[in-house]
């Protein structure tokens, strides 16, 4: 039995009992990101009102890791104006995650954070991947 | 649970068990302590490996095929030996069929630019099969795209072997490629590949045979088997990456194009032309990975004299013991065929817990597998799921391995319970 720093409590909760799951009708952005390294994928939907992200639902599968990020981040976008959302880095992302994520998970812990960036702003993919290996 | 070996490929051949232990201490890795259960991925190497690349590098480092002293003869030597020990591993007629290449991946392409984009025309036919790896698929779907012959793939039953029904209705067609892996990756099923070879070739098509995961584990005839390709690589039959063979008939060969261009494939180069070197060199453009391919003889040295029947034997037990083990474990789903018709290769989905997660557990305890898609997702999507996780064996995987997987499993249950 391994004493697990890992799979944390919260970690898990956000995984079995994930916030904000399901569709929106009618949203106003709605995005869909691949990890190609697992085949796992996160979609979001986005209902905008004045200048504020009004509700937030996610969906897709995955592992723990990016479920629970995907979960943790919608909790922080709801009623969140939009300039502040375009701040979100990734450092918070895994920040507030808590966990040492090794290098080979990393791109589980994001792929949320893609989702918005990509799909909520318009950002090259390729702009979020470059800036991912900087980091 | 049975000691005695159900395997119709052994047959008659009841090979004497495997010295485990004394085999281990071959292999530096393995003191890590790590239970190493990837070895489907890539294997480990053992000394006589190391220490043959090491030479080289020490007493005989110098370029090959065109040093007049001493250092660079020996090198050429000890490279050119490892073709004449790839032959008879094979059972190749010519030492002029065994190209070195840098793995399965590159013999694969290599087949695919220089014979079947100057062959095939447009509607022609190529067939592969659902469980192939992307190497075996990607290759020939560009070549579809480029040439607009067509691809059909021969579907999986329940059990994870390939429906031969299908294939015959397809052979029907006279598709003038056939290319499908000798064992799968992902489900470890060990296709009738002698049988598909014949049928295929009684209805005209070129066959290759991808030999990555069959070569480590069966080996291969490849002119009782008959196929116009077996491509494979070093790096999993306990060689060093960057050394592969792919194996071509020698008339298709002579008449193909070169893959690559440039310094030792030429015969004579002017301004105006080229005329190329004869086989094996036509395909071998530039230095190769000369440590890499002298690693890979001793590899091919090191497994044929423990002897590719008893590893075989010894991994079908480990299978045997694992699946009945893992079958036991509520909501764990297990893939492929029985024990007795697939390599060592276990792949696993556990109720509840990703791939992923479950390889991370794993890998807390020591246990290396691998999760992910596994470089074949038009399986992953045939079996519908986005990954699995899987445990693979070889001749220095131990049953105290596989019993330290089966502790991590259930721990992982705990953490996601």
């Amino acid at each position: 039995m391994v004493d697990d720093q890992f799979y944390r409590e919260y970690i898990l909760d956000h995984y079995k009992n994930p916030r904000n799951f399901g569709r929106l009708e009618k949203p106003d952005v709605s995005h869909e990101e691949l990890n190609p390294l697992c085949g796992d994928v996160i979609g979001m939907d986005f209902k905008l009102a004045e200048g504020r992200i009004e509700d937030v639902r996610f969906h897709g599968r995955g592992c723990a890791i990016s479920q629970a990020s995907a979960s943790l981040l919608t909790e922080r976008l709801k009623g969140m104006p939009l300039e502040e959302a375009r701040k979100i880095s990734k450092e918070e992302v895994l920040e507030e995650l808590g966990i040492q994520i090794s290098p080979a998970r990393i791109k589980c812990a994001l792929l949320s954070l893609k989702v918005v960036k990509v799909g909520a702003y318009g950002l090259a993919e390729e702009e979020f991947e470059e800036d991912e290996d900087d980091s | 649970m049975s000691t005695s070996s159900s395997s119709a490929l052994n047959a008659g051949l009841a090979a004497p068990p495997l010295d485990v232990e004394r085999i281990r201490r071959d292999f530096p890795f393995l003191a890590t302590g790590v239970a190493y259960l990837d070895s489907a991925n890539t294997s480990q190497r053992p000394l006589p490996v190391l220490a043959a690349m090491d030479a080289y590098h020490t007493q005989f480092n110098a370029n090959v095929h065109r040093g007049a002293y001493k250092a660079s003869e020996q090198a050429t030597e000890r490279y050119e030996a490892t073709r004449e020990t790839v032959r008879r591993f094979l059972n190749a007629r010519s030492r002029r069929e065994i190209i070195y290449t840098r793995g399965t991946t590159e013999g694969i392409n290599l087949v695919a630019h220089s014979w079947a984009r100057p062959s095939l025309r447009p509607g022609d036919l190529m067939v592969l099969t659902i469980m192939e790896h992307h190497s075996n698929l990607v290759p020939w779907q560009l070549v579809a795209e480029a040439t607009g012959a067509r691809i059909e793939y021969v579907d999986i039953d329940e059990g994870g072997e390939l429906r031969q029904d299908q294939f015959r209705a397809l052979l029907e067609q006279e598709p003038k490629l056939v290319a499908f892996a000798q064992v799968s990756n992902n489900l470890g099923t060990i296709n009738p590949y002698r049988e598909m070879t014949a049928a295929a070739k009684a209805a005209g098509a070129v066959v290759l045979i991808d030999g990555a995961q069959g070569a480590p584990h069966l080996g291969v005839d490849v002119q009782a088997t008959g196929c116009d390709f077996y491509a494979f690589s070093g790096h999993k039959i306990c060689g060093p990456t960057g050394a592969g063979i792919l194996y071509g008939r020698r008339e298709l060969l002579e008449a193909m194009p070169p893959f690559m261009a440039g310094g030792d494939m030429i015969k004579t180069v002017t301004t105006s032309g080229t005329t190329f070197a004869p086989l094996p060199e036509k395909f071998e453009a530039g230095t190769q990975a000369i440590a890499q391919v002298i690693g890979l003889g001793t590899a091919i040295d090191y497994v044929s004299e423990i002897g590719l029947a008893a590893i075989h034997e010894h991994e079908q037990q480990l299978t045997e013991y694992a699946l009945e083990a893992m079958s036991e474990i509520d909501g764990l789903r297990l893939f492929g065929p029985p024990a007795q018709r697939r390599a060592g290769v276990v792949p696993f989905d556990l109720a509840g817990v990703h791939p992923h997660d479950v390889a991370t557990i794993l890998d807390r305890h020591g246990v290396a597998v691998r999760a992910g898609h596994n470089c074949a997702q038009p399986l992953m999507r045939r079996l519908d799921v986005p990954a699995v996780a899987r445990a693979s064996f070889y001749l220095y995987t131990t049953r105290a391995e596989v019993d330290r997987l089966l502790v991590a499993l259930r721990d992982a249950q705990r953490i996601f319970a």
